[in-house]
C-alpha cells in the first residue's frame, strides 16, 4: 500500500501559463506536451505546503517575471566565439545547448562511432521518432512534481544521446547549456539519453550563464539506461549569483545497470536540484554524489528520490555540503522500497559543514520501507570542522587557516574522487580549492566573451 | 523448514489483545455530541470556575475552524466528532473517602490490570492517581507526599485548590490552539493528573497514574500538568490498558511538563490500549500532544515511551530546550502489529545554549502494519553548542509491513553538532538459528531478539514498568503468551 502525497486542489497558477504560447506543438511532441499541461493543471506549482518543496520558496521565483524563452533565436556567430570549455586535455565530444534549443552544428543528428547518436531533441522527434517515442516523458510522467510538469508542457527542445545496444562510448559526450541574454528569461530545456542493452557512456553536463542578467533555467533530463548498461553522469554547476538553475533528473534503470551521477555545485544564486531514480529491474545499481559548496545569500537545494521497485538492487547516496555567510542548504533524501523489493540495500550520508553561524541547513533523509529482507541506512550531520583534528594539525606545525583548508578539502575530496574523467577530476579538484579559498568569485576558468 | 518458520511467525503475529475486558460499572455519561452546551456542561458539572470555561470556549472556538491534519504517515478513517461522548464519569454520589466506598466492580478492575492500589501499593513504593474514564477516582499516597509540599492530584482538584498554579502553567507550553487535537483536548479534557514539585523537593517515591477508557463510545481527553521547580527531581510513569471494544474510540490527550532551574523531570508512559483485533476492526485512535519546556538553566527532561497498543498512534513527546545547559532525552520502542499505525517520534528544539538532546527509537513492525518515526531536531541561531544525536532502528518482522523514517533537521548555528543515524533490517535469520540450535523455539527467539533490541530503552524505565513492559513486548509479538 503506497501512500500517495496528498494534495489539496489548487488553482494552477495561471499566470505563469500566459508567459506561454496557447497552442500545443505538433505530433509527438506535441501529445507528450497536451498531457504534461494537464498535469501541471493538476499539481501547481508547489507551495510551502508540498514536502519536497518545504524549505525552497519556488512560487517567490516564479513570480519574478522572467520573460519565457519559446523560440530558438537566430544567431549570426559560432559557438567557440562565445563560449570554449578550457579544462586541457579533456577529450570530449561537445555539444551546446543555448537558452533551451540544441545550438546546431549541422542540421540533423550526427553519428559518433559506434553507432551514438547524438544532437537536438527536436531533430531526433523528426528524424528517429522510432527511438524516441518509447522513451519520452514515461518516467517523467509518473512524477508528480508541478515543476517538472511546467516544463514538459512547454519544452521544445534540449539534447539527445542515444547509445544502441552493445556500443562502448570511446570518449564521454560534454553537454553544456548556456543562457546568453539581454533580457531577464527563463528557458526550459529538456533532454533525453537512452542506452541499449550492454552499452556504456559517459556525460560531463555543464551549466553556465553568460549573461549578468537574472535568469532561470527550469530543466528536465530523462535517462534510460538498458539491461546491464552503465551511465557516468557528472555535472558541473558554475553560475552566477542573479541566476537561478532549477533541475530535474529522472533516472530509469533496467536489470544489471549501473548509474553513477555526480553533482557539483559551486555557484548559483539558487540552485534546486532533483534526482529521480527507479531501479526498475533487479540487480540495478545507483550511485549518486553530490557536493555544494555556497555563501553569501546563496540557496542550495539537493532533493533526490530513490525508488527500489525491484529485488536485490543497491543504491548509495552520498551528500556533502559547505556553507558559509547566509547561505541557506537543503538535502532531502527518499529512499523507498516497495512491497517486494527484497534483498535491497540502500545506504545513505548526507553531511554539512556550517562556517558562519548566520548559515542554515536543514536536512530530511527518509526512509520509507515495505519489504522486510532489506538493508537499510542513512546518515545525516551538521556540524563544524572537528576540533581534535585541527589541533592535531596545528600541533604539527600547520597554521589554522590551512589546516581549515586541509580538513574541508578532505571533506570535498570523498565526492571528488568519484569522478572516473581524470582531467575533469583534477580541474574540479582544482576549481573546489579556489573555491573553498574564496578566490573563485564566479566561473572564470572557461573563456567567456561577454561583448559578442 | 521455510514453511514451519512462516507458520510460526504467522502465529506469532496473529495474538489477540490480552487485556480486553469490559468493566461493568455504572457510568454517569452526557449524550453524545460536540457543542458549546457540552462544553458548559461539562465544567458544570465539574464545578469550574468562571477562568476554566472560558478557556474551554475559546479553544474549543478555535477547534471549529481548524482542520485534521493530514501530514503524517497514517490512513484515518473520517472521524465522527459529534457521534462521540465527551465525558463519561462512574457514578459516585461523593467524593469517595475509603476504598469501601468505591465501587468494588472498579476495584476489580484494578485488580485485573494489576495496579498495586491499597497494601499493595506501600510494597510497590508507588502512588497512584487511578483515571478511569476521564474521572480520577482515587489518589493515594497524597498525604504522604503532602508532607513534602508535593501536590499529587487531579487536575480538576488543582483547578479548585491551587488556581495560581494552573492559571499560570495550563496552557503555557501546549497552547489552546496548537493543534487540532490539543485545541479538541482543551475544550473538552474531563480530567487528568496535576503535579507540583515544590523548590529543592525529590519526590522518594515514583509518581503513576493509570488511565483507562471504559465505556463505549467515549472518547478519552485526559490532561496532564507537571510542574518541577528549582532544583526538584520527580518520575512520573503514566500506563494505559483499555478494554476490547468493537468501535473506534478517540483519545485525544495533552501533557504539559515544565522544568525549572536545575529540576529533573523523568516521564516513562507504557501505552497498551486496544489495537483492534487481528482484521483491523476496532481499536483506540490515540492522537497525543504532549510537550516539556527545560525552562531553567541546567534542567533535564527525559520522556520514555513504550507503545504497544492502539490501532493509530499519532504522538510527538517534545522538549524545548531554552535554559542553558538543559538536556533532553526520548526513548522510544514502538511495536505495530497486524493492521496497526504508528507515526511517532519527537521535537528537540535547541533555544539555548549548551543545549544537549539524545534520541533514540526502536520501531517493530509486523503483521501487516506500519511504523514510522518522525523527529525534528531544530537549532535556533542563539543555541551555542547546542548538541544532539539521534538514531532509529527498524525492525521488520514479515514481509507485509512497513517501516519509514521521517527525520527534519534544522540547523543554523556553525557550533551546533547535530547526528542522525537510521537503520532498517529484519529481523535476523542467523540470529534466530542460533536460538533454535540452543533449544528455544522460533517464537520464544523472536522475543528475546526483540526484548534484547529494545534493551537500551527498556533499560530507562523504572523497575516495575520495565517488567511490565517486556511483557507487552511479548504479548505484542507472541501468539502463546495471552
Amino acid at each position: 500500500m503506497i501512500v500517495v502525497e496528498k494534495k489539496p486542489p489548487k488553482d494552477p497558477d495561471t499566470a505563469i501559463l500566459e508567459r506561454f504560447p496557447k497552442q500545443a506543438g505538433e505530433g509527438l511532441m506535441g501529445k507528450v506536451q497536451a498531457r504534461a499541461l494537464e498535469q501541471f493543471m493538476r499539481y501547481g506549482i508547489p507551495g510551502k505546503k508540498n514536502e519536497r518543496y518545504k524549505y525552497t520558496d519556488v512560487a517567490e521565483i516564479l513570480a519574478e517575471g522572467y520573460q519565457a524563452v519559446t523560440a530558438p533565436e537566430h544567431h549570426d556567430f559560432r559557438i567557440e566565439e562565445i563560449f570554449r570549455c578550457d579544462i586541457p586535455t579533456l577529450n570530449t565530444w561537445v555539444f551546446t545547448v543555448l537558452n533551451g534549443f540544441y545550438f546546431e552544428k549541422e542540421d540533423h543528428l550526427q553519428e559518433l562511432p559506434g553507432g551514438v547518436l547524438a544532437g537536438g531533441l527536436r531533430q531526433a522527434v523528426r528524424e528517429r521518432p522510432d527511438l524516441v517515442e518509447p522513451y519520452l516523458d514515461r518516467y517523467a510522467s509518473e512524477s508528480s512534481d508541478g515543476l517538472a510538469a511546467l516544463n514538459r508542457s512547454f519544452a521544445a527542445d534540449g539534447f539527445f544521446l542515444y547509445v544502441p545496444d552493445n556500443a562502448v562510448m570511446e570518449k564521454p559526450v560534454q553537454v553544456i547549456n548556456l543562457i546568453r541574454s539581454d533580457r531577464e528569461v527563463m528557458v526550459q530545456p529538456r533532454s533525453l539519453v537512452i542506452l541499449g542493452k550492454n552499452a556504456q557512456g559517459g556525460l560531463l553536463i555543464c551549466d553556465h550563464a553568460l549573461t549578468e542578467k537574472r535568469v532561470l533555467s527550469n530543466a528536465v533530463k530523462e535517462f534510460y539506461v538498458g539491461e546491464n548498461s552503465s551511465l557516468e553522469i557528472t555535472r558541473l554547476q558554475n553560475e552566477h549569483n542573479s541566476m537561478s538553475d532549477i533541475s530535474h533528473y529522472f533516472v530509469h534503470q533496467g536489470r544489471n545497470s549501473r548509474v553513477t551521477s555526480t553533482m557539483i555545485s559551486l555557484h548559483g544564486g539558487m540552485i534546486r536540484n532533483n534526482l529521480d531514480v527507479k531501479l526498475n529491474g533487479e540487480g540495478a545499481e545507483n550511485h549518486a554524489l553530490g557536493l555544494f559548496l555556497s555563501d553569501r545569500e546563496q540557496h542550495m537545494d539537493h532533493s533526490l528520490f530513490i525508488d527500489h521497485a525491484a529485488p536485490h538492487c543497491t543504491s548509495t547516496q552520498t551528500y556533502k555540503g559547505v556553507l558559509d555567510d547566509e547561505a541557506e542548504g537543503a538535502f532531502e533524501g527518499k529512499i523507498l522500497v516497495r512491497p517486494g523489493a527484497q534483498k535491497t540495500e540502500a545506504y545513505q550520508v548526507n553531511k554539512n559543514i556550517l562556517l558562519k553561524d548566520t548559515a542554515r541547513m536543514n536536512t530530511k533523509p527518509q526512509l520509507e520501507i515495505y519489504a522486510d529482507d532489506v538493508k537499510c541506512t542513512h546518515g545525516a550531520t551538521v556540524g563544524q570542522l572537528d576540533t581534535e583534528s585541527l589541533f592535531y594539525l596545528r600541533s604539527r606545525g600547520i597554521p589554522e587557516y590551512e589546516a581549515r583548508m586541509l580538513l574541508m578539502y578532505a571533506f570535498a575530496h570523498e565526492v571528488i574522487r568519484e569522478i572516473k574523467i581524470d582531467p575533469l577530476r583534477d580541474r574540479i579538484r582544482e576549481l573546489v580549492d579556489r573555491r573553498l579559498r574564496g578566490e573563485l568569485p564566479r566561473c572564470h576558468t572557461c573563456f567567456v566573451d561577454y561583448q559578442k | 523448514m521455510e514453511k514451519d518458520q512462516d507458520k510460526i511467525l504467522r502465529e506469532v503475529t496473529d495474538s489477540e489483545y490480552k487485556y480486553g475486558f469490559v468493566s461493568d460499572i455504572e457510568m454517569d455519561m452526557l449524550p453524545k455530541g460536540l457543542n458549546e452546551d457540552v462544553i458548559r456542561e461539562i465544567s458544570k458539572r465539574k464545578e469550574e470556575p468562571e477562568y476554566m470555561l472560558e478557556f474551554r470556549l475559546k479553544a474549543f472556538r478555535k477547534w471549529q475552524e481548524m482542520e485534521m491534519p493530514h501530514w503524517a504517515h497514517l490512513q484515518i478513517p473520517e472521524i465522527d466528532f459529534q457521534d462521540i461522548i465527551y465525558y463519561a464519569s462512574p457514578k459516585k454520589k461523593e467524593g469517595p473517602k475509603s476504598l469501601d466506598e468505591v465501587d468494588p466492580e472498579l476495584l476489580k478492575t484494578f485488580e485485573k490490570l494489576g495496579i498495586p492500589l491499597e497494601e499493595q501499593e506501600r510494597l510497590a513504593g508507588v502512588a497512584v492517581d487511578a483515571i478511569v474514564d476521564s474521572v480520577s477516582v482515587k489518589t493515594t499516597f497524597q498525604d504522604t507526599l503532602a508532607e513534602l509540599g508535593i501536590i499529587f492530584c487531579s487536575i480538576s482538584e488543582a483547578i479548585h485548590n491551587h488556581p495560581d498554579l494552573v492559571k499560570k502553567y495550563l496552557g503555557s507550553v501546549v497552547p489552546y490552539n496548537d493543534n487540532y487535537y490539543a485545541a479538541l483536548n482543551a475544550a473538552v479534557f474531563s480530567d487528568g493528573s496535576f503535579c507540583y514539585i515544590p523548590k529543592g523537593v525529590r519526590s522518594p517515591m515514583e509518581l503513576s497514574s493509570y488511565f483507562r477508557i471504559n465505556a463505549a463510545n467515549t472518547g478519552q481527553f485526559e490532561r496532564t500538568l507537571i510542574i518541577a521547580e528549582e532544583d526538584s527531581y520527580v518520575s512520573y510513569l503514566e500506563g494505559c490498558t483499555a478494554p476490547m471494544r468493537d468501535e473506534n474510540q478517540l483519545h485525544a490527550a495533552v501533557v504539559e511538563i515544565i522544568a525549572l532551574e536545575n529540576a529533573e523531570v523523568k516521564y516513562s508512559t507504557v501505552q497498551n490500549w486496544y489495537p483492534g483485533d487481528k482484521d483491523g476492526k476496532g481499536g483506540i485512535f490515540n492522537f497525543v500532544t504532549k510537550r516539556g519546556i527545560c525552562k531553567g538553566d541546567h534542567s533535564k527532561i527525559s520522556w520514555t515511551q513504550v507503545e504497544t497498543g492502539s490501532a493509530i498512534t499519532w504522538k510527538y513527546p517534545s522538549t524545548i530546550l531554552k535554559g542553558d545547559h538543559s538536556t533532553a532525552e526520548f526513548y522510544s520502542v514502538a511495536v505495530t502489529n497486524n493492521f496497526q499505525q504508528a507515526d511517532t517520534g519527537t521535537k528537540m528544539i535547541h533555544l539555548g545554549k549548551h543545549t544537549k538532546s539524545t534520541i533514540v527509537s526502536k520501531g517493530i513492525s509486523a503483521g501487516q502494519s506500519n511504523n514510522s518515526y518522525r523527529g525534528l531536531v531544530k537549532v535556533q541561531k542563539g543555541a551555542l553548542n547546542a548538541r544532539n544525536f539521534s538514531q532509529c532502528d527498524s525492525l521488520l518482522i514479515g514481509d507485509q509491513c512497513g517501516a519509514h523514517t521521517f527525520p527534519y533537521l534544522e540547523v543554523g548555528n556553525k557550533t551546533a553538532v547535530v547526528e542522525h543515524e537510521a537503520t532498517t533490517s529484519k529481523i535476523g535469520e542467523d540470529q534466530i538459528f542460533y536460538l533454535n540450535q540452543r533449544g528455544i523455539s522460533t517464537e520464544d527467539a523472536i522475543g528475546m531478539i526483540v526484548n534484547g533490541y529494545a534493551r537500551e530503552v527498556l533499560n530507562q524505565l523504572p523497575m516495575e514498568f520495565a517488567v511490565e513492559a517486556q511483557k507487552l513486548l511479548q504479548i505484542s509479538l507472541e501468539g502463546s503468551v495471552g
